[in-house]
């Protein structure tokens, strides 16, 4: 590797950040903790292209012909599935690591566009309730604040079994983030590290699972729509067998999913990039002949209108969102990196979101920084920002032809380099060749 | 509902005739702030979520077996079971009284937030994970990871206790009176002091259970895992 020192060569196995982490650890004698997803390159939506149309396919005009982005998710089993305007909802991001402020405005935002918000480890809150018109009420191993009067209250229900950031894992909330409601909520003591059970409490294995939501099912009158949502890694064996267990919609997020606080190591090294997490769900409903039956949500590291087009036109129903949702409330924003350089980081670059110090307002608790976030217009910039994603998805899919966004299809995407043709399992671009399809 | 009498003030669901989904359905109907009604259900015959999510004052007797998760996020009803309990019995319960006069399997109690949970038998592993305020009595024993990561509301076990014991537990508080095979991380024995002895006699006394309070030990969380001490990493 070149560095700014001539004749010093920077090793790529022990390079300077790879020695910095050695004394750090040597000096703290512990693991690093932080928020946001993996950091490292994974193949990605980034290395697929569009085929727009020409000759052999006909493009639809721009901002005149219509194509629609509405989806119905609950369609199996839920007497009272929801609508979305838009194909593209909200992750579950828990108050806690969330400030009620941030929640607040999530669930603003969301619903000034039709679209859903998502609770969190720690129960559901009275002003996100408020604040969003579709509300999916999470069902976590730690079962934080879990009670049936907010499962009815609840337009869906959502079983984490993991999170693209850390399958496998469990939650962890540090004591300065535990303030007085949230530990309440909790039932547990205020100011202790709080890490949140990796598994359910009341039932092992595929076979329970479909007992549990047989439960779920009739403690809410079989109205609602209930999601089973699992971190990328054996997901073709996930899908599967939440199909089997009863689910109306599969959540799958990848390994670029973004966290409130794990350890760095178990962000970049467990589970599967989105890419190739999207591909196996959609073939094993599609094998079960449940393809768009059981709808498909995929998440991790969903940025642009392109990465949501390119979502659908592998076989999502539908797209969530979480890092990139904090960005648009206003984290990061470079008008505060005074602020960030004080606890040493700067704009752009912060993700200690486990610490609660957030300068913006939005991953803590400390009542004076969370005041900072303004609810309506942290709403007002996320609707913004969403309507965009819908409005670019829009582009694509009207110049590959499509009068709906859900027309979009695996023809109309080839690869730029062979990891993703591999993954997507769509041509190298120019080619006919997917890896492991024979030529 | 086909297989419902209510000639009598005792309305009388059989399951043989019945589904699930009706009997459940008719209890959801019941207003929760409702004049007290009381239910008998037959031929429970072991199907899983037996009268779940109920939200109003009732007396439910269940006769016969149930499968996983009866009486799940209960509140308010009393709920007497004359049968065994399978996985998860009043999982998440909120309030009110379910009483098992036989054996429960995995996880009875499991994250209860309030009520009275009494098991006449015995309860297999796990029992009150994940507790959340919710009182357990035993009269048999429980078996082995019971109150792991328990947060709050107490557990009285006549019996013995298996392995692990209140593993990683928070504020629960354990009182047993036979042997305890180990316990878990940072669960340790304490002083059983007046105001302990107290409040297991009035949960016996609650639960209908004749036992000496002086004659069960308190466990209780060491407070070690609350705060990661690199010290303790081989605790964890
Ligand atoms: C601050 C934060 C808190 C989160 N909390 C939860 C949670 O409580 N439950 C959960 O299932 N996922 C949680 N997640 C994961 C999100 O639901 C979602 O899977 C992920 O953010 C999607 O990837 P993206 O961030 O790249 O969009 C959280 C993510 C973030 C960034």
């Amino acid at each position: 590797m070149t560095t700014r020192y001539p004749g010093l060569i920077e090793s790529h196995l022990f390079s300077r950040d790879v020695i910095a982490e050695i004394q750090r650890a040597a000096t703290e004698g512990i693991y690093d903790i932080r928020g946001g997803g993996a950091k490292r390159y994974v193949p990605h939506f980034d290395d697929l292209v569009f085929l727009g149309a020409s000759m052999s396919r006909y493009p639809l005009e721009g901002y005149r012909e219509r194509c629609d982005t509405n989806v119905v998710l609950g369609t199996r089993y839920a007497s009272r599935p929801i609508e979305l305007k838009i194909p593209i909802t909200v992750a579950g991001m828990s108050f806690g690591a969330l400030s009620a402020q941030a929640k607040e405005a999530l669930g603003r935002g969301a619903s000034a566009v039709g679209t859903s918000t998502t609770t969190g480890d720690g129960g559901m809150t009275a002003e996100e309730r408020e604040s969003s018109k579709t509300l999916v009420y999470q069902v976590l191993p730690s079962r934080y604040g879990m009670n049936p009067d907010d499962l009815r209250r609840a337009d869906a229900i959502e079983v984490v079994l993991g999170q693209g950031a850390k399958p496998g894992g469990g939650g962890m909330l540090l004591g300065q983030k535990i303030s007085p409601r949230v530990a309440a909520m909790r039932d547990l003591p205020p100011n202790i590290d709080q890490r949140s059970a990796c598994r359910h409490p009341d039932w092992t294995g595929p076979d329970d699972l479909e007992i549990k939501l047989r439960e779920l099912r009739e403690i809410t009158d079989w109205e609602k729509p209930i999601y089973i949502k699992v971190g990328a890694s054996r997901t073709y064996y996930d899908t599967t067998l939440a199909v089997k267990a009863g689910a109306d919609v599969i959540v799958v997020d990848g390994m670029q999913g973004g966290t409130a606080a794990t350890q760095n190591v178990f962000i970049e090294h467990v589970g599967i990039p989105t890419l190739a997490a999207l591909r196996q769900a959609v073939e094993a409903l599609t094998e079960l002949d449940m393809h768009r039956k059981v709808q498909l949500i995929v998440s991790g590291g969903i940025r642009t209108g392109a990465d949501v087009a390119k979502a659908l036109a592998m076989g999502a129903d539908a797209v969530s969102i979480g890092i990139a949702a904090l960005i648009a409330l206003g984290d990061n924003s470079p008008g505060l990196d005074d602020e960030y350089q004080k606890i040493g980081t700067r704009a752009g670059f912060y993700d200690d979101w486990q610490a609660g110090q957030d300068p913006a307002g939005i991953t803590t608790q400390n009542a004076e920084l969370a005041q900072r976030l303004d609810p309506v217009l942290g709403g007002r910039r996320l609707a913004n920002y969403l309507r965009t994603l819908t409005m670019e998805a829009q582009i694509i899919a009207r110049a590959c032809g499509k009068s709906h966004v859900h027309n979009l299809e695996p023809e109309d995407l080839v690869a730029l380099t062979i990891e993703a043709a591999a993954m997507a399992g769509v041509p190298l671009a120019g080619t006919k060749w997917i890896p492991g399809h024979g030529l | 509902m086909a297989g419902t009498q209510s000639t009598s003030p005792v309305r009388t669901v059989d399951l043989k005739v019945a589904t699930v989904r009706e009997l459940n359905q008719a209890l959801h109907e019941l207003a929760e702030d409702g004049a007290e009604t009381d239910w008998k259900i037959l031929n429970a015959a072991g199907n899983h979520a037996l009268a779940v999510g109920i939200n109003a004052r009732c007396r439910v007797e269940i006769m016969g077996h149930v499968g996983y998760y009866c009486a799940g996020m209960n509140k308010y009803a009393t709920l007497t079971i004359n049968g065994n309990a399978a996985t998860g019995l009043a999982e998440n319960m909120m309030s009110g009284l379910v009483r098992l006069r036989g054996d429960a399997s995995q996880s009875a109690g499991a994250t209860g937030r309030g009520g009275l949970l009494v098991i006449e038998g015995n309860a297999a592993a796990r029992c009150g994970i994940s507790l959340k305020g919710l009182d357990i009595v035993v009269k048999g024993s429980v078996g082995h990871m019971s109150a792991f990561m328990a947060q709050r509301g107490r557990m009285v076990i006549c019996g013995d206790a298996g392995s692990a014991l209140g593993d990683s537990l928070y504020e629960t508080q354990l009182f047993v009176k036979g042997k305890v095979v180990d316990l878990g991380a940072d669960c340790i024995e304490k002083e059983m002091r007046a105001e302990h002895v107290e409040a297991v006699e009035a949960l016996l006394a609650k639960a209908g259970i004749n036992e000496r309070a002086q004659a069960f030990r308190r466990y209780g969380s060491a407070r070690k895992l609350y705060h990661f001490n690199i010290d303790h990493a081989d605790a964890y």
